[in-house]
């Protein structure tokens, strides 16, 4: 894709997604992403899976304690 | 906090204030390391009971105890002070894993192939491939993502100014993703059995 005036090129939208969607950068660069993504069905893409990425690691957070080491813990505090 | 709590900050007290937080602090811990996730939650515990007198707030005791946690985390990595297994930076900033999978059409067959390369990984596999990655990387990414803590937040646990969390987070997104393809190739989760 050709840069235009005032427009950013794939490599660029595609490097500030994650941060687009953290509100983590300038407005000035939010508003040149989001231009960007306005015209780039490619990048549209990319947005949509960084998206289901989050969602997939905040999903895949919490681990089980396995009970043994819940009870061992729970000795541990007991003992301080 | 009021003045009951002020002297309430007795060993009973502790106990019955971190008990309900025992599986979140493990969670975390087992994904900040590859071993040693009991031993790091127990240094936590101890810290944090030394320090009791300093949480204002009964209600933050899961924000409080997951930050020193970190903290015992943070001093483990200075002194084991490992070199970073960097890839070339190139190679990094130009992977993308949305691309990969769109070129390399792993699931020929299927309509939703980005979600159906996700829903391949197990709780297991996601916290191998995290621990594939160097500690720099991984903490600021389980923190961020996982554990849902702000940027600032985790500068200030970490000990690291603002900006080198921001660029590790940019990194360690990066390398996440590179990871997860290769992990994917490595353990066959590719192939169209393992998303059926």
């Amino acid at each position: 894709m050709t840069e235009k005036q005032g427009t950013i090129p794939c490599s660029q939208a595609v490097g500030q997604l994650w941060d687009y969607l953290d509100n983590a950068i300038a407005p000035e660069d939010q508003e040149k992403v989001e231009k960007h993504l306005s015209f780039c069905r490619k990048c549209c893409g990319e947005l949509e899976f960084a998206k289901e990425l989050r969602e997939f690691l905040a999903s895949r957070g919490a681990e089980e304690i396995p009970p043994d080491v819940k009870t061992r813990l729970e000795r541990f505090v007991e003992d301080i | 906090m009021s003045e009951v709590d002020l002297h309430n900050r007795t060993k009973g007290a502790f106990q019955r204030l971190v008990s309900p937080e025992l599986p979140a602090l493990y969670s975390l811990a087992r994904r900040l390391v590859r071993s040693g996730a009991e031993d790091l939650v127990q240094e936590a515990l101890l810290r944090g009971y030394r320090s009791f007198g300093a949480l204002k707030e009964d209600a933050a005791a899961g924000p409080w105890l997951k930050s020193i946690l970190v903290n015992v985390f943070r001093d483990q990595l200075r002194k084991q002070a490992r070199s970073v297994d960097e890839l070339p930076v190139d190679e990094v900033e130009t992977f993308s894993l949305y691309r990969t999978l769109v070129e390399e059409d792993p699931f020929p067959y299927s309509d939703t192939l980005h979600h159906d390369f996700l829903r391949a990984f197990g709780k297991e596999d996601v916290r191998e491939v995290l621990m594939r990655l160097p500690e720099i990387y991984r903490a600021p990414l389980v923190l961020r993502y996982m554990d849902g803590f702000a940027t600032k937040e985790i500068a200030r646990m970490l000990a690291v100014p603002l900006g080198t969390i921001l660029a590790r987070l940019h990194r360690g997104r990066k390398r996440f993703e590179m990871e997860m393809w290769a992990y994917a190739e490595e353990m066959g989760l590719l192939l169209e059995e393992a998303i059926r």
